[in-house]
């Protein structure tokens, strides 16, 4: 039996807790598309999932490498949506972690990072641009029109979605330099 | 024919000495689980980027995997083996050391 959920996250680390919430009350995912989730029901708890941001998309030829390397050992490819995929590995093979040691680790948090850096610093690009087109506007047409508003709101909008997810991705650094602190110390 | 100084990482000395005998992936992993008493999981992400480096310097090599397996294996090279041997005796002198010190504080 399918169930379909519609849910939109921005922090995938609460995507994940959820998904794995489902799974232990015997809802598994199946596929993802955009904001949408689609489970089938199963053995409450038989799996771990994790989510994970490649270095290219899913269908890449190096992302397709690694994640036959994944089904190898015993990891499944549930899903994928541009860069991120969805992983999942059976409860009673133990612990799942798609990363273990602080070198990997904070590699792989580099690419998160530079992930949300990338898309606020987009983000607030437009929406500048957008304010200021419509601030020149202002000064230069007295009348300002509707589709000058749009560049109000449009440009108020994406800043606000850029600066979101500078906010977003702030835990993220401080783990990152946690487990710097960390690496002069331990490997 | 040891390369550096450096010390290598638990990680690395580890899949290295799991390879004096050829294994895929997942050999590996449960190799370095039994070995280290289940203290080192090797997650999956790390074991890629791992057995990747270990390729291009040479450390280890692929081999074509038993018929009709499709999973790659991998076997350590001679010089990968003279990389162990010095971090043996690396690990040696950190263990002397080591013993010897707190022996003494013990007097």
């Amino acid at each position: 039996m399918k169930h379909v959920v519609r849910k939109a996250y921005w922090d995938y680390e609460k995507e994940e807790k959820w998904i794995n919430d489902m799974t232990a009350k015997g809802m598994h995912l199946d596929n993802y598309s955009w904001c949408k989730y689609t489970f089938v029901e199963g053995e409450p708890g038989e799996y771990i999932y994790r989510l994970e941001l490649l270095e290219n998309t899913a269908t890449h030829a190096e992302s397709i490498a690694y994640l036959k390397f994944l089904e190898e050992n015993g990891v499944e490819h549930v899903s994928s949506y541009m860069r991120w995929v969805y992983l999942r590995k059976k409860a009673t093979e133990g612990p799942f972690e798609v990363y273990t040691d602080i070198e990997s680790k904070m590699k792989y948090f580099k690419r998160v990072n530079s992930f949300w850096l990338s898309l606020s610093l987009a983000e607030i690009t437009i929406g500048l641009a957008n304010l200021g087109i419509w601030i020149a506007n202002l000064t230069a047409i007295e009348e300002y029109s509707k589709f000058i508003n749009v560049n109000l709101i449009g440009g108020a909008i994406c800043t606000f979605i850029g600066l979101g997810c500078l906010s977003l991705s702030r835990p993220l650094r401080k783990k990152m330099r946690q487990l710097k602190n960390e690496s002069h110390v331990h490997e | 024919m040891p390369e550096s100084k450096n010390a290598l990482t638990e990680v690395v000395y580890y899949i290295l000495l799991s390879l004096y005998t050829p294994l895929h992936g997942y050999g590996i992993m449960q190799n370095v689980k039994d070995l280290s008493k289940n203290r080192v999981d090797l997650g999956p992400g790390t074991l890629y980027g791992a057995i990747n480096t270990l390729l291009s310097k040479g450390w280890i090599d692929p081999i074509e995997g038993e018929k009709g397996s499709r999973k790659k294996e991998y076997v350590i090279t001679d010089v990968g083996k003279g990389i162990v041997q010095a971090e043996i005796l690396r690990l040696d002198e950190l263990i002397k050391n080591g013993k010897k010190v707190i022996k003494e504080g013990q007097l």
